[in-house]
């Protein structure tokens, strides 16, 4: 079978149980199962060119670029760790079928249980470092799941995240690790990368990657000190906790370290850093799991141990440790998953897993205490079992190691771990089965049904068999596997067999299971010392660190983000201002190319004017009405300026967008206070004061620089003049421009117009759909109002003039493409001769003779501009491409058409549209019951009835 | 004259105005023609990105003025690029609007909605510099609006930030482009990269000055730090779909980043030299660190999405900030990416909010909780860029490329670091969200029925309506089968990201296709 299928198949897998389990839980567990199983099988089939030392490959190219490829490859070292990761994953199935009770969701168990295991195959088949990272991260992703998986438990949940957070950021470190590895070989493939230990060793960049591989394997492994992670990912279900927690997961960690021992290993940074850690990790797990009293956590601390023992043997660097450690991995697999699923059992009929609640289950639970004691003794070193086996070699490798010039250190050590290995084995026995029986556990224990002993007794059958026929039942498999780990086949003399005659070894042995045995005598009194005795409680250490964190993270996020609109400018004001500055000290300014021109004493005052104006809505800016006058003033000498200086188009539409402003901020201002209050303290205002002159002065010296400088090269502009009437049809250049040269621009300007008309409707809408809407109704003028709010004088004038203006904006309409004027200035106009009308007469009666809705005006605006602009397509012209041409209508006189004319309609009815559409919806805020009248005019002389007083009206 | 190039703008240009014009009555009638108008933009943009694919420049000279005289619109693999995600995205967040009934909340929705492509669209095609301004305009006054729809007072506070630091941006663009024009004499783009390359060496300050402000003006837009203080409310406080659509209005600024200084001020320039490498790569890490510090301190889970938006603007800026052809390939694949992402992180937390409000707290399970939770698992492993979605990839493409860097230590401490973080941030908003809800369930089961009791039927029968719609989830469901698409297919995606960054380091190219090859 492919090695992609075999890969993909748990992840295909997945789907099924979640799906299935409306079908029942056996079609959900079977359907993983027999997933699993297909994976096993296809894995099987390989078995031949495995042994015969071929390595199986199948490659795609994923993403070439960066060297991530969908390249596996199957070895010795990948078949062991696959056959481990699916065979106890069948196993695994079965147990957990019988073990989650009815109300867990079994459906996601096994879906997340499968994408646990294809993630685990993935890692030990990958023959790229970057798709292992994947598969890596993947791991971590799905035992957070996992953990968590009985979500209402808060242990499950701090677990998870705590297990998330450790492997995930060892993760991260590898990424860094793994793509420095990759840089120095030019390759991501392993199959490149093992053939390079000298370039690889050989690197300044060694030691970088060395260590944060180490951390990403530590981590996983939960190697010192990143141990603490493990025992509380023991929240688990139980068989999450043998699967992952015990057998697979935490073995990736030393997988990776096995698979790059080829290139990594053998130097003396290697040896300190993995074998010391290896070392430490084993003792400490060690000793805590004699001391726990919680099943499962005496467990967790003695997986620890293991995979410590099994570290500090890679760390060993030599060939003979490598078998040792592989050999460990396969029996450490076998009896430790048995174990737990056991400790399971136990829970799941005892309804507790606290050995001081526990004891004299012998004969309530016979077929367990059997598994548990094989297990257990095979774990504790005691021969014909498999844990012997490997205990007894990693003890001789002790004894040839040398620490730091110390022959004793590393044996020494590795004694009172393997001794303390031994008291916590006997302790699950004799604690929990031996004893007399008792009358008070939770509930009554009682042999499982074969669903759940089946899977541990089939492993300590393999346990028994492997410790009695190694060499013939193990060897192979270690033989293959190891000599992938150490890349090659020139493995040293070994051989696996109980007897190996009186060894160091068998002396050290067989004094750490006395010295177990009496340490569990004595564990009464030890206990006491071992709690009384402080010692730094990790779980604790990580919670208040990830509090703490937490709480900094708000800090500093709340603190920067404190919503203060006028520090958010300052801070804005000031990085402009510092990069602009920053910016112009790099270059060089060239010397000013204009003169400066004599002031004449109307632009003076003008001048004048204008500065005083500004001064004085900066000091008076907190009297809204006043410094709306003020900027008017500002406005209009702006407009004048623009006349100055030869641009009446600019004039004129400043001017008619004064008036249109003006009218809409007053009726704005209408519903506001008359005065802002200070709200910010004074070094404040100071502040935002000191930014506001900076910048001020800035500008002005950058447009100061540029007014004194001609165009470095010759201006686009003259081409504008040019061709304005010879391409345009127009003699005004500007109008030529806006509608023709630049339409495009324009045609996007009054779309803008038009949003936001559309957005101050919206606006309207969704405020007076609040509580706001019963404020305004209630609310009382400020100001006394005035008595006749519809005067006569002035209904009659505007009504006059009505006809008028409308003519004017018709006549700058028209007269736009060639003199001054155009469909902007003219809608303006035209806008503003209503606006009057509404002023006039009061918005009620005005929007009541009211027969287009604006919302109609602004879209047919853009829509006659955007057809006006398609219309070129039917010449196959490009959108908005003018003509024009001239017509000879007598009477009439030569008279030119263009196409532009059109789109300048557009333009007028998008701006008239858009003008009475924010007029209209801000006048709803004053809105009040009682205001609609049929008159025009509060006094008419002319009409019948009584004059009447409409005082309250706006 | 390949007229379909200016289609993406001209399209929801005719749709927006006829929705306010005819049927802004009927929500039906709206509700078609806005995601008919959609649905046609894919398709445009899926023919505008092969036309684009093999390389050519098409331009677009409108009203038949020749460039630089006239407006030009130009398609480039870069355009049609961002065209595409910005339809696609369009349409998705468009059928979850649709489906939730969001539209319904507010005034002229869909006008404003198409209006909003429009502008979006308008700024990736245009080819000249102050056009560009128009559109931002068009883009952001749309933006005005949306933000604001269906109202609330934290809403209205928030948009009028949102509003008064937009418009300190756009005053800013105006300056930066004044400046480029005293200067230059033009607006076109390529005849503004001809021009800044032959200018005098003894004249460049003030060019100098424009083209940072230019620089700054973006960079405001792609949420830079310290220019970036508009998005955590604004976004948090949007609508959260709108928002997710707004998930492409920061890569808009990244976007003429990218076009401006390889083509204008490309790197190998010696006027602006020092311009954008001295700062924005050292920005943009912290740009990246803050994201992910607001990640883990965010309490409400709009503005841990929205800091998750600033965490990747971080990321993309700083792989665009080597203004190398590598890291500007990076950038690419990491822009797609990220888009989809943050655009799928905010539909999910908006299913979330419709049933349980906006806080990050544990309540009782929301209806519809796995399904929910397994939506947000896999945007948080987007968003944190963990396989085995294309965040991964794009963050090891980000940091290979950075390889060759002189900050590679830092950006790649910065880039795991922030990942970490943004990894703890997640699991502790979904554990809380998600997890503690059963803990919560389990505990107070009296609690829930109380509750139940002070809504009134209506509004029951109303959230029940809300929870059954399918269309929502579709969206999502979307916008995931996206992210898992450019995983699958990163290969062909990054080889086109790659062509998209050799074209914009070649932009003689572009210079050629606009100015008809005269400017040799």
């Amino acid at each position: 079978m492919s090695l992609f299928l075999i890969a993909a198949l748990p992840f295909l897998g997945a789907v099924f149980p979640a799906l299935l389990i409306r079908a029942g839980r056996n079609a959900s567990a079977s359907a993983a199962g027999l997933t699993t199983f297909l994976a096993f099988t296809g894995l099987m089939l390989h078995i031949p060119a495995v042994f015969n030392g071929e390595v199986v490959q199948a490659r795609f190219d994923w993403l070439p670029g960066l060297g991530l490829n969908a390249n596996f490859f199957l070895d010795g070292l990948g078949f062991l760790f696959a056959t481990l990761i699916l065979g106890i994953g069948l196993l695994i199935i079965l147990y957990a079928r019988f073990y989650l009770s009815r109300e867990d969701p079994m459906g996601q168990f096994y879906t997340y249980l499968l994408l646990f295991q294809g993630a685990m195959v993935g890692i030990v088949l990958s023959d790229n470092i970057l798709l292992l990272l994947v598969f890596w991260e993947l791991t971590s992703l799905s035992s957070f799941l996992l953990i968590g998986y009985w979500k209402h438990l808060p242990e499950g949940r701090q677990g998870a995240r705590m297990a998330l957070a450790v492997t995930g950021s060892g993760g991260l470190a590898m990424i860094a690790g793994m793509l420095i590895l990759g840089h120095i070989v030019g390759s991501y493939d392993l199959s490149v990368i093992l053939q390079n230990k000298d370039l690889i060793q050989a690197s300044p960049l060694y030691l970088p990657a060395l260590i944060l591989i180490l951390l990403g394997c530590f981590t996983k492994s939960a190697q010192f000190p990143f141990h603490f992670w493990l025992p509380h990912a023991m929240a688990a279900p139980t068989p999450v906790s043998a699967y992952l927690h015990s057998a697979t997961m935490v073995k990736a960690g030393l997988f990776l370290m096995a698979r790059l021992w080829p290139v990594l290993a053998g130097t003396p940074e290697w040896f300190y850093i993995v074998a010391t850690t290896g070392l430490i990790t084993m003792l400490l797990g060690a000793v805590i799991a004699l001391f726990k009293d919680d099943l499962k956590a005496l467990l967790a601390f003695s997986t620890v141990s293991h995979l410590g023992l099994i570290t500090m043997l890679l760390g060993f660097g030599t060939k003979i440790a490598a078998v040792a450690a592989v050999f460990h991995i396969i029996n450490h697999a076998t009896f430790k998953a048995a174990l737990f699923m056991s400790a399971g059992i136990v829970d799941h009929e005892a309804h507790t897993r606290d050995i001081k609640r526990l004891g004299g289950l012998r004969h309530l639970m016979p077929v367990t205490f059997t598994i548990v004691l094989v297990a257990s003794l095979s774990m504790a070193g005691i021969p014909p079992f498999n844990g012997f086996l490997s205990k007894e070699m990693m003890l001789e490798e002790t004894v040839h190691t040398l620490w730091g010039g110390s022959h004793y250190l590393v044996p020494g050590l590795a004694l009172i771990a393997a001794l303390f290995s031994a008291a916590y084995s006997f302790r699950f026995i004799v604690h929990v089965f031996l004893g007399p029986k008792r009358s008070d556990y939770p509930a009554q224990p009682h042999d499982p049904g074969p669903g759940m002993w089946l899977g541990p007794a089939f492993l300590i059958t393999l346990v028994i068999l492997i410790g009695l026929f190694s060499a013939k039942l193990a060897g192979p498999m270690v033989a293959v596997a190891a000599g992938a780990v150490t890349g090659g086949n020139d493995l040293p003399y070994y051989s696996l067999k109980l007897w190996h005659g009186l060894t160091p070894a068998l002396y050290m042995s067989i004094a750490a299971v006395l010295g177990g045995a009496l340490l569990l005598k004595l564990h009464r009194p030890l206990q006491a010392a071992w709690e009384a005795a402080p010692r730094p409680e990790a779980k604790a250490i990580f919670d208040r660190l990830m509090h703490g964190l937490t709480k900094l993270a708000q800090l500093i996020t709340d603190g920067l983000h404190n919503g203060a609109i006028t520090r958010y400018a300052f801070v804005m004001m000031l990085f402009i201002i510092g990069i602009s500055y920053y910016a112009y000290q790099g270059g060089t300014l060239a010397a000013a190319t204009r003169e400066v021109q004599n002031v004449g004493p109307i632009p003076l005052i003008a001048w004048f004017c204008l500065v005083i104006a500004t001064g004085a809505v900066v000091a008076k800016h907190r009297q809204r009405q006043l410094s709306l006058v003020l900027i008017g003033v500002v406005g209009l000498v702006v407009s004048m300026g623009f006349n100055y200086l030869s641009a009446p188009d600019l004039a004129l539409t400043q001017l008619s967008v004064e008036v249109v402003t003006m009218v809409l901020l007053l009726l704005a201002l209408n519903f506001m206070p008359k005065e802002s209050p200070i709200k910010a303290p004074n070094w404040v205002r100071a502040r935002d004061g000191a930014i506001a002159v900076i910048g001020g002065l800035g500008a002005s010296a950058l447009i100061y620089a540029l007014m004194l400088r001609d165009f470095a090269m010759p201006s686009i502009s003259e081409y504008h003049l040019a061709n304005s009437y010879k391409g345009g049809g127009g003699t005004n250049v500007v109008n030529v421009i806006l509608v023709d040269f630049r339409g495009y621009d324009t045609f996007g300007e009054i779309i803008v117009l038009g949003i936001a008309a559309l957005v101050i409707f919206a606006l309207t809408e969704a405020v007076l759909g609040t509580r706001v809407r019963a404020y305004l109704l209630n609310r009382k003028p400020d100001m006394p109002q005035a008595g006749d709010a519809h005067p006569m004088m002035m209904v009659v004038a505007t009504r006059v003039m009505m006809p008028l203006a409308l003519m004017v904006a018709a006549y700058i309409f028209f007269r736009g493409h060639n003199l001054p004027g155009g469909g902007f200035i003219a809608g303006l106009i035209a806008a503003i001769a209503l606006l009057m009308q509404y002023m006039a007469s009061g918005f009620t009666w005005a929007s009541e003779r009211q027969r287009v809705f604006y919302h109609g005006i602004i879209g047919s605006g853009v829509l006659i501009a955007a057809a006006t602009g398609l219309g070129a397509w039917f010449n196959d012209m490009p959108f908005l491409t003018s003509d024009y041409g001239y017509l000879y209508w007598p009477p009439l006189e030569k008279f030119e058409w263009a196409t532009a004319a059109l789109f300048d309609l557009g333009v007028f009815l998008a701006v008239v549209g858009a003008v009475l559409l924010a007029l209209e919806s801000l006048a709803r805020f004053a809105w009040q019951p009682g205001m609609s009248t049929e008159h025009a005019m509060d006094i008419n002389p002319a009409r019948d009835d009584a004059p009447q007083q409409n005082s309250d009206e706006v | 004259m390949n007229h379909f190039l200016i289609a993406p703008v001209v399209l929801p240009a005719l749709v927006a105005p006829f929705i306010i014009m005819v049927v802004r009555h009927h929500l039906d009638l709206t509700r078609i023609f806005s995601l008919a108008c959609s649905v046609v933009l894919v398709a445009v943009s899926l023919v505008q990105a092969a036309q684009a694919a093999d390389g050519s420049v098409q331009v677009y000279e409108l009203g038949a003025w020749p460039a630089p005289f006239g407006i030009v619109l130009v398609l480039d693999r870069l355009s049609a690029l961002m065209v595409l995600l910005t339809s696609v995205l369009a349409l998705v967040v468009n059928l979850y609007v649709v489906g939730s009934g969001w539209d319904k909340r507010g005034a002229n929705f869909h006008a404003l909605f198409q209006f909003q492509l429009m502008g979006i669209q308008g700024a990736f095609l245009t080819g000249d510099a102050f056009n560009l301004f128009v559109f931002f305009e068009v883009l952001l006054i749309a933006s005005y609006g949306l933000m604001i729809h269906a109202g609330g007072t934290r809403r209205f506070q928030a948009g009028v930030q949102y509003v008064v630091y937009n418009l300190l941006g756009s005053t800013l663009f105006l300056f930066a482009l004044g400046t480029l024009y005293s200067v230059t004499g033009t607006l076109n783009m390529a005849d503004l990269a001809v021009r800044v390359a032959e200018l005098p060496a003894e004249d460049t300050a003030l060019l100098r000055v424009g083209a940072v402000m230019l620089l700054l003006v973006f960079a405001i837009k792609a949420a830079v730090i310290p220019l970036h203080f508009w998005l955590p409310a604004s976004y948090a406080n949007a609508p959260l779909p709108i928002a997710a659509l707004f998930a492409i209005m920061t890569k808009v600024g990244a976007y003429a980043i990218l076009r401006m200084y390889t083509l204008v001020f490309g790197p190998d320039l010696a006027i602006t030299a020092g311009l954008s490498g001295a700062w924005l790569l050292p920005a943009a890490l912290v740009t990246l660190g803050i994201g992910a510090i607001g990640i883990l301190g965010s309490y409400r889970i709009g503005r841990l999405v929205a800091f998750g938006a600033i965490t990747s603007m971080g990321t993309l800026l700083t792989a665009i900030a080597l203004f190398t052809p590598e890291g500007t390939s990076a950038a690419l694949y990491y822009l797609l990416h990220s888009t989809l992402a943050t655009a799928f992180l905010f539909l999910v937390v908006d299913l979330v909010s419709e049933r349980q409000g906006i806080e990050i707290v544990a309540k009782k399970p929301m209806p519809q909780s796995g399904l929910i939770a397994s939506l947000f698992f896999a945007g948080a492993i987007a968003m944190a860029g963990m396989p085995p979605l294309s965040g991964f990839l794009g963050k090891l493409l980000v940091l290979d490329a950075a390889r060759e860097s002189s900050h590679a230590w830092w950006i790649w401490t910065v880039v795991l670091l922030g990942s970490l973080v943004s990894i703890l941030g997640l699991a502790r908003a979904g554990s809380l969200l998600f997890w503690k809800s059963h803990a919560m369930a389990a505990e107070g089961s009296d609690d829930a029925s109380q509750g139940g009791e002070q809504r009134s039927q209506e509004d029951l029968a109303e959230d029940a309506a809300r929870n059954r719609a399918a269309l929502p989830f579709v969206a999502c469901f979307a916008l995931l089968a996206g992210l898992v698409l450019l995983t699958a297919f990163a290969g062909p995606a990054t080889k086109y990201a790659a062509a998209t960054a050799e074209q914009l380091y070649d932009p003689q190219i572009y210079i050629d296709a606009v100015l008809g090859g005269a400017s040799k």
